[in-house]
């Protein structure tokens, strides 16, 4: 009867808000591409700067988990607060999935429009700096033996802060990237562009929320299955 | 008090060091052999590409750094000194600033060999000529690189395959300290030596000090600890 | 059983949004404020843009998979212990 109810309070907790979130998901994935299709050409790229539209909406996912990483590694390692560690492991992975996004897309769209896959921009290298620290969190976690979630927890907070130096380091070291207002200035050369871009950030971002919560709840499952096995244990 | 612990636990560890000299001699060596390397590789027809010392310099020390990282606590760990360490009743991150001043006087003398015979191999006595100049970039450098690596090396001496996880959390999270570390010494390269350059680069080098030092000294006491 | 259900509103995207891709060629001969764009400057970007859109669902879909599969293999486990632990406590 109580395990029983364990799984069911989270189901019922769960369904309440995470249903609505996905149709909302789903529908916007759903008009992007139309609304995407419909946009404006942009000058000098022509159709291949279409990618702007998921490329950048997906870092902006990236930095979303990079945040919650790294605030829940400081939550758990200064403050002991357990749960933080499932929030900080989640984020970790979603910063390596959308990081991994980008990564691929960024090229795709460089080898178009400037010919060739990799030209060290500031962007995509602080961005490859950025995945490479969050897929370290990865291994010291599943490499580290026991006791590494506190160690995963300082390379998160060491990434975390590390971000901006990276950026502007890198940014100050090349700069063939388009610079950073090209999102502003969309709003005036190409207001059509405005919309498709908020639908697809937003729908980003939701995407970054869902995925967040499937994955926290994979790993309070996982807690709850450690639980249960120790008090097989304790019989 | 604070100041007392660290000063005693560098004491400790020069005390041991001096005795053998391991870790100096093979961190040196082993520095030297990378230099060497990197001659074989990118020496063509008796020339280095342009400003390939400043790249050669850093990567050696790097290289040599995590090396000697590594040894210097795997000393700790094989004598468990490092829980008598954290038994004593001194406070934690003086015991880290200990261990830290270890690591600069090492990585200072490594530097001070590795400086002139890069130099000489590379052709780049040019750094001689704004001697100032050039210590602050190392300086800035070596500091922001050894704060992150001890701090690292520290609390990766419990874990399993600690030898392998040190560079692969190291070197992305230190990537600016070696970017600002070779420009900052590239540019001190140039024909009229850029000052404007390096001392921007310098900038950039302190303040990632300043931010590294102090969050290394925060963590370190809640990840020492069970 | 959640889970399923999420999985199936993930796969309902992609099907629903499928045929949506369809329609962007023809858009594009009516918003072309580009006015010397030629015209076989247009074909050689499409499978970048195509394969770039397609990775993003791949590595999503991958990646919600694999949480699913996790998931399950989790509270299957659940549920065994908790059946052996009733029997046990009975």
């Amino acid at each position: 009867m109580g395990g029983q109810g364990t799984t069911a309070e989270g189901s019922i907790d769960m369904r309440k808000m995470f249903v609505p979130l996905l149709v909302t998901v789903a529908a916007m994935f759903a008009a992007a591409p139309v609304m995407i299709g419909r946009a404006p050409l942009e000058s000098t790229m022509g159709l291949i700067q279409k990618i702007f539209y998921y490329h950048v909406p997906s870092w902006m996912a990236m930095y979303a988990a990079i945040a919650v990483c790294g605030v829940a590694s400081a939550m758990y390692l200064f403050k002991g607060r357990a749960d933080a560690d499932d929030y900080a492991v989640s984020g970790a992975e979603l910063a390596v999935l959308f990081g991994l996004i980008g990564l691929v897309t960024g090229p795709l769209w460089g080898r178009k429009a400037w010919g060739v896959w990799w030209q060290w921009d500031a962007r995509l290298t602080s961005a490859l700096l950025l995945e490479l620290i969050f897929v370290a969190y990865l291994m010291v976690r599943k490499f580290g033996g026991p006791g590494s979630e506190k160690l995963a927890a300082a390379t998160a907070l060491f990434g975390t802060a590390t971000a901006p130096f990276v950026y502007k380091s890198v940014d100050i070291w090349r700069t063939v990237h388009p610079n950073t207002g090209v999102v502003r200035t969309l709003g005036s050369s190409m207001p059509d562009a405005a919309r498709p871009f908020a639908l697809s950030a937003i729908a980003f971002i939701l995407l970054f929320g869902v995925l967040l919560t499937l994955r926290v709840r994979l790993a309070r499952q996982q807690h709850a299955l450690d639980e249960l096995y120790l008090a097989e244990e304790d019989r | 008090m604070f100041l007392r612990t660290a000063l005693l636990v560098l004491r400790k560890d020069f005390a041991i060091e001096m005795k053998s000299l391991e870790v100096l001699l093979t961190t040196l060596f082993f520095a030297v052999s990378c230099v060497l390397v990197f001659a074989f590789a990118f020496v063509k027809d008796g020339r280095a590409p342009e400003d390939a010392a400043a790249g050669i310099l850093w990567i050696a020390i790097a290289f040599a750094g995590t090396l000697a990282l590594g040894r210097t606590f795997e000393r700790e760990r094989y004598s468990e000194t490092l829980r008598a360490l954290l038994l004593a009743p001194a406070p934690r991150a003086a015991l880290y600033v200990g261990k830290l001043l270890g690591m600069l006087a090492l990585l200072g003398v490594a530097e001070g060999l590795l400086v002139p015979l890069v130099a000489l191999l590379f052709q780049a006595s040019a750094w001689f000529s704004r001697p100032l100049l050039l210590l602050a970039v190392l300086v800035g450098g070596t500091v922001g690189f050894a704060a992150v690596g001890t701090l690292f090396a520290a609390m990766l001496v419990r874990a399993r395959s600690r030898d392998v996880l040190l560079p692969i959390l190291l070197y992305p999270i230190t990537i600016p300290v070696i970017i600002g570390g070779v420009r900052g010494t590239a540019a001190l390269l140039a024909s009229p030596a850029d000052e404007v350059t390096a001392t921007m680069w310098i900038g950039i080098l302190f303040a990632f000090d300043a931010v590294f030092v102090t969050l290394s000294l925060w963590t370190f006491e809640p990840l020492m600890t069970e | 059983m959640t889970v399923r259900r999420i999985v199936m509103a993930l796969w309902s995207i992609v099907l629903v949004s499928a045929p949506s891709l369809a329609f962007q060629p023809p858009a594009q001969d009516e918003f072309v404020p580009v006015t010397d764009l030629p015209a076989g400057d247009q074909l050689p970007a499409a499978p970048f843009l195509i394969a770039a859109y397609v990775f993003v669902w791949l590595a999503v879909m991958l990646y919600v998979w694999t949480i699913w599969r996790r998931l399950n293999r989790v509270e299957a486990d659940m549920r065994t212990l908790e059946q052996r632990q009733h029997g046990a406590r009975r």
